[in-house]
């Protein structure tokens, strides 16, 4: 699990899992705060590449990464978003906090 | 597809009920346990995602909600007749106080589980149908319907 993370300059980068449930959802937001916290991370970049499935747990990781940066003026990226993805983020209203790269 | 087929899954009735624990583990297990029940109506690949979603919304809800995340069962069936899919989630915790309050987008009772309040809403969005049905301490129970091949690969003229 620790090589899903890393840090590039003031980026934490987050390689989501295959399958972003309700069950994976607890390990990524407690690992990705910790970094968060203790390493000054100022952005955070959700990497969807491997993610096959999403739920919205998905949408309430990076909603809850959102409010622990914004305030300091972070911002949140998502690449590698299939079509699904990319339609749930919409649905969710989540295009006016993060923005998609490919 | 050949129209013979086509007859086949129109008289096609299966049902199954499974009954698990409520826990996070058993998310997978319910949404891949439908995808494989599905499998006989030939669904295309949105259709298989659409019903995972809708099934992993279900059975997290009752889960975090239904028994705040103390443990409990769940009972999950699911139902074909012709080419409609069923799914009925059902678990016998706290219950729903306000259903209608409960199914708004963004509406959440935990915020500080971090989740989007987004479940219902991604229910109603990728099935047919949603009804549900609660009563404050006896607990939840959630009917999805979707009707699968819809994109109709072969046009059927004269019917």
């Amino acid at each position: 699990m620790v090589d899903n993370y890393a840090i590039i300059e003031n980026y934490l980068m987050i390689r989501m899992p295959e399958e972003v449930d309700h069950h994976k959802a607890a390990e990524i937001c407690h690992t990705a705060d910790n970094y968060i916290t203790h390493s000054r991370v100022e952005n955070v970049v959700f990497d969807f590449e491997d993610t096959h499935f999403m739920d919205s747990s998905g949408i309430g990781i990076i909603m809850g990464r959102y409010k622990k940066i914004s305030c300091f003026g972070g911002k949140v990226y998502v690449i590698h978003a299939d079509q699904r993805i990319r339609r749930m983020l919409a649905a969710s209203g989540m295009l006016k906090i993060v923005t998609i790269m490919d | 597809m050949e129209t013979n087929d086509m007859t086949e899954i129109k008289n096609y009735v299966n049902e199954v009920e499974l009954c698990f624990d409520a826990v996070s583990q058993n998310e997978s297990f319910a949404r891949v346990a439908v995808a494989a029940f599905m499998t006989p109506l030939n669904p295309t690949v949105e259709e298989v995602a659409d019903v995972k979603t809708a099934v992993s919304e279900a059975v997290t809800n009752a889960i975090i909600h239904g028994y705040d995340n103390h443990g409990g069962r769940i009972r999950m069936n699911c139902s074909i007749t012709g080419d409609v899919l069923t799914v009925t989630v059902e678990d016998f915790g706290k219950g729903i106080e306000n259903i209608e309050e409960a199914m708004m987008p963004m509406f959440t009772t935990r915020p500080e589980l971090e989740r989007s309040g987004m479940g219902f809403a991604f229910m109603e969005a990728f099935m047919d149908d949603l009804e549900v049905q609660s009563c404050p301490g006896d607990g939840t129970k959630v009917q999805m319907i979707k009707k699968i091949g819809c994109s109709p690969w072969i046009p059927q003229e004269d019917d």
